[in-house]
């Protein structure tokens, strides 16, 4: 099959990739485990274990074995397996963006479609001034100042974290993602707590999400409402909210599938700035901690998933064009 | 003097524009009756928007105003936008240029021809999909219930207008809006797809509105014609006499086009005179 095949390119080239900028980064992975007062016997054990005097042909292969078997070798950090951080880390990540996204999906679609209708009205004005606060606003002032209203003077949300501390390791980790771990096991005050802990960060970053769907949105359906079936569904004496839904609405599901699939990646990266200022023990956070204490096998573990994630959306939206587009089949 | 279906008095469209408010239809009046009425006139001189200030879907900021447009008793321009959505479809209805771009995408032909009967009439699912089979054999597609399930880039040109054709017509409406509908099509179905058109039309007694910039055609295949120029009519005749047509627009016309009994080395290029635009509208009135 062409998509398997191609599939199987994408992640060959990803972890090529990788491979390469692990080995031309000017620090010395033997040393790194070693230590520097390590002796040149202990060093050279080290070197033959890491298989470092085969050929990069060779090195590439047995790199390429291990990540297929989820071995990304050891944190330098805290002397783990980088596996085991990342599924300890990812789900923090997948629980944010998910919200986030249906945030950003559930509020930025309509007001897109509505900004499209009514173009030139006072919502449309509303939407653009919405979704240009949240192109131009740094996330960390916007984090901040969350923070400081909500949690700090109403008190209405939870705090930096993921939990209160009263509820940490409370509920057993199922999936990794307290929200639904909580519920599994019946617990709805740790669900509320790491509900009042997540909404914060989730609207945040389904803010950003929100002024990229929108707009796009927008555009997707200004070009649709003018072409000529919608005029057709008008003469058929259709009543306006079925010609903007029933017909219009459904030639734009492609595209908008692209878009936020997009949106979509780009929470499940981790958004650094966001998961620093709540707390957040997430893969941004992880990965940005691995690269500043030069924790290369932490780094580049992080990185595959990111990619990994990346090609698996992709999967995702082309099976749904062909599900949305019968001229795509 | 035939019944009369519709009458339409002193139409104007208009758009405000930053250069103030362009007329696109300045105070055109006519009458239609079960007859087959052609609409000619060149690109911008207002026909298709003539026809679809009829149906009221100029959208804003562009504004249709008339003294009347009285259908069967019923001024359109009195109506509602809701009352007028029972008249769209079910008592006027109209096909446009190119099927490729007026039928949905991604809606299946049957989908698109039930949903324009269900709009108008609380029949069942199988009720409409038994009276849409109907239909598309009525418009000659051969194959009907494999039609039914396909989609529209599926379909070629002549196809997909004969569906259009069944999609507009399936209501049962009493006057059928045709804006240029062979325009986009090849020669050899254009006939086929007009044959079709024109047989549905009389049988049920309805009127149609024929919108062309195709002269030979509308002659041929029209009762009365209206010539229309900067958004007026300059001139009505029967369309067996078109060719003895006075005004010179409609002269300019007909002597710039190639005959292939009467070959020439060049063509008479169309001469304007901008009296043209500023007398008044002629009448279309029976």
């Amino acid at each position: 099959m062409l998509t398997l095949g191609s599939i199987a390119v994408t992640l060959l080239g990803l972890l090529f990739i990788t491979f390469v900028i692990g080995r031309v980064m000017p620090i010395d992975p033997v040393l790194a485990i070693v230590g520097e007062r390590a002796s040149q016997e202990t060093y050279d054990t080290v070197y033959l274990q890491l298989g470092l005097d085969k050929p990069l042909m060779v090195q590439f292969f047995y790199y390429l074995w291990d990540v297929l078997h989820l071995d990304f070798g050891t944190s330098l950090l805290n002397a783990r397996p980088v596996s085991e951080d990342i599924a300890r880390v990812f789900p923090a990540t997948l629980e944010l963006a998910t919200i986030g996204i249906i945030f950003g999906v559930v509020l930025g679609v309509p007001l897109g479609v509505l900004a499209a209708v009514r173009k030139g009205s006072w919502i449309d004005q509303i939407a653009r001034v919405v979704a240009l606060v949240g192109y131009s606003m740094p996330i960390f002032w916007l984090g901040l100042m969350g923070l400081l209203v909500f949690y700090g003077i109403l008190g209405w949300v939870g705090g930096p974290g993921r939990v209160g501390i009263f509820y940490v390791d409370v509920v057993p980790s199922v999936t990794g993602l307290i929200l639904v771990d909580s519920l599994l096991d019946g617990n709805w005050d740790v669900f509320k707590d790491a509900f009042s802990h997540i909404i914060l960060p989730a609207s945040l970053l389904g803010y950003y999400s929100l002024a990229y769907v929108s707009r796009m949105t927008r555009s997707f359906m200004l070009e649709q409402l003018s072409a000529e079936y919608i005029t057709t569904a008008r003469v058929k004496g259709m009543s306006e909210w079925d010609v903007v839904w029933k017909h219009a609405f459904k030639n734009i599901r492609v595209q908008l599938i692209t878009v936020i699939a997009l949106s979509y990646a780009n929470l499940l990266e981790g958004s650094v700035l966001t998961e620093i200022i709540f707390s957040w023990p997430g893969i941004g956070s992880y990965i940005t901690t691995a690269l500043l204490s030069a924790d290369m096998n932490a780094v580049l573990g992080g990185t595959v998933v990111v990619g990994l994630i990346f090609i698996l959306l992709n999967i995702l939206s082309d099976l749904l064009y062909k599900v949305f587009d019968p001229r795509a089949k | 003097m035939m019944s009369t279906l519709l009458d339409v008095q002193n139409l104007w469209v208009r758009f405000p524009t930053r250069n103030g408010v362009f007329d696109a239809v300045r105070g055109v009046s006519f009458t239609l009756g079960r007859e087959r009425l052609g609409i000619v006139g060149e690109s911008g001189s207002g026909k298709s928007m003539t026809g679809r200030a009829i149906l009221r879907l100029i959208r804003p900021p562009g504004i249709v105003e008339a003294d009347q447009v009285n259908l069967e008793g019923q001024d359109l321009m009195k109506l509602s936008e809701k009352d007028m959505r029972s008249v769209r479809g079910q008592r006027i209805s109209m096909v446009m240029q190119d099927p490729k771009f007026s039928l949905n995408p991604v809606m299946t032909i049957g989908d698109q021809i039930i949903e324009a009967y269900r709009l108008h009439n609380s029949a069942s699912k199988a009720d409409a999909y038994n009276k849409s089979l109907e239909m598309l054999e009525a418009v000659s597609i051969r194959d009907a219930e494999r039609v039914m399930r396909a989609y529209p880039h599926e379909m070629s040109g002549g196809m997909g207008q004969r569906i259009m054709i069944a999609m507009m017509l399936i209501p049962n409406p009493e006057i059928l809006i045709a804006d240029e509908p062979t325009s986009a099509l090849d020669v050899s179905v254009q006939r086929q797809v007009l044959d079709i058109m024109d047989k549905l039309v009389k049988e049920r007694g309805m009127g149609l509105i024929f919108i062309s910039h195709d002269l030979n055609l509308v002659a041929d295949f029209c009762d009365r014609v209206l010539i229309m120029y900067s958004g007026r009519i300059v001139e009505v005749c029967d369309a067996d006499k078109l060719h003895e047509a006075k005004h010179p627009y409609t002269r300019g016309l007909l002597n710039s086009l190639p005959r292939l009994d009467a070959p020439r080395d060049r063509l008479e290029v169309l001469e304007r005179d901008p009296q043209w635009s500023e007398a008044p509208s002629v009448s279309g009135s029976e």
